[in-house]
């Protein structure tokens, strides 16, 4: 007690935020955000060998074809189409043509909220297109030599179709319906509704085996 | 002039005490988020721009597979080039990989096994193709095809 001039005891923290600095600038130079992000898809099972190849048994009409060549060009429904970004409204006046509905479409129908039907009364109900969505099926087909960035623009276009379609049901957008929360159970349920009944079919065929 | 002699007593310091703080803050953050980079990818990476875009689910069920023209033109030659961990495979040795990449995982997760690829966009189909082909003879269904958000539309 009586003593004086003790040494003091304190750290000098003057140059913490130094030091602070030096570590954040470390960190801020090696750091790489994860963008974990993506078209997710499913592939189909590897074929059995002791199988025939199955017959395709759909009719045609129900059938959207998509092809594109080396030359990153493409055919849809057998006209060319230049602008790969139109795609995604054809493909959802596709899915949602109603043209021929079985008992199961006309339930799907009768779902939909005005929005969609007042879309199908204008552009759908055509003889020579998809019968109803359970039936439709979107086969994509590209060649050895097509550009991977042409490929991933066209699934993200049938994808965004789907998404527009499923979303409308539930009455929310394409990106909104994308981030529901699947462990949310009101988010899940939000889902599993906007799902129900539209298959998300998207064929991704083979390509050819040669190449030019 | 007696005008513009009139001084005010306020300090014109900012005060710094909590400077320390703010930058520790900021440094935990970036701290956190950071992941740092486990393998060395040898082939470009120019991901293709996407809107539909779905977010991974469980990083742990994640593998990757990495195609692209080889950096090292020289050593490697231009033909886009397949990469897994660190190293360059060949087609036939996807089922393998994938095969390994199961083996880490518990067993009940094996099926749901998700493979991203992150393909330069410069990279034909042919070579995508066959990647898809082998991922459906190693039973490895799900994959993601990585790519950036679009900035315009």
């Amino acid at each position: 007690m009586g003593r004086k001039n003790r040494p003091t005891t304190e750290i000098p923290n003057g140059s913490m935020a130094d030091i602070a600095f030096l570590l954040l600038i470390f960190f801020l130079v090696t750091t790489t955000i994860a963008s974990d992000r993506g078209i997710a898809m499913l592939l189909p099972p590897k074929p059995d060998p002791n199988q025939p190849p199955p017959e395709v048994t759909k009719n045609d009409r129900n059938i959207f074809k998509i092809l594109a060549n080396s030359q990153d060009k493409l055919l849809v429904e057998d006209e060319p189409l230049t602008d790969v970004y139109e795609l995604q409204e054809l493909v959802k006046i596709f899915i949602l043509n109603f043209g021929n509905p079985t008992e199961e479409g006309v339930t799907i129908y009768n779902s939909l909220p005005p929005s969609l039907k007042s879309f199908i009364s204008t552009n759908g109900r055509r003889t020579d297109s998809s019968d109803d969505p359970t039936e439709a099926v979107v086969s994509f087909k590209a060649d050895r030599g097509t550009s991977y960035e042409l490929f991933v623009q066209v699934l993200d276009q049938i994808n965004g179709a789907y998404n527009e379609v499923y979303g409308a049901r539930v009455g929310i957008s394409a990106t909104e319906f994308l981030q529901l929360d699947k462990d949310d159970p009101i988010q899940k349920n939000k889902y599993t509704a906007a799902r129900q009944g539209i298959p998300r079919a998207i064929s991704i065929a083979e390509p050819n085996k040669i190449a030019r | 002039m007696a005008k513009f002699r009139k001084k005010s007593n306020t300090s014109q310091d900012i005060p710094t005490a909590a400077l320390p703080d703010i930058i520790f803050m900021l440094l935990f953050f970036f701290m956190v988020t950071t992941v740092l980079r486990e393998t060395d990818i040898l082939v470009k990476q120019l991901l293709p721009r996407a809107v539909q875009l779905t977010k991974l689910e469980r990083k742990s069920l994640v593998s990757y597979i990495y195609v692209g023209e080889p950096k090292l033109i020289n050593l490697y030659g231009k033909e886009p080039k397949i990469q897994v961990n660190d190293v360059f495979v060949e087609i036939s040795d996807i089922v393998q990989f994938v095969n390994q990449e199961k083996d880490k995982l518990n067993e009940a997760e094996r099926d749901q096994i998700t493979i991203a690829m992150k393909v330069d966009v410069e990279s034909k189909m042919g070579i995508i193709s066959d990647i898809q082909q082998e991922l459906r003879e190693a039973n490895a269904r799900k994959v993601l095809y990585s790519s950036l958000k679009a900035i315009d539309l």
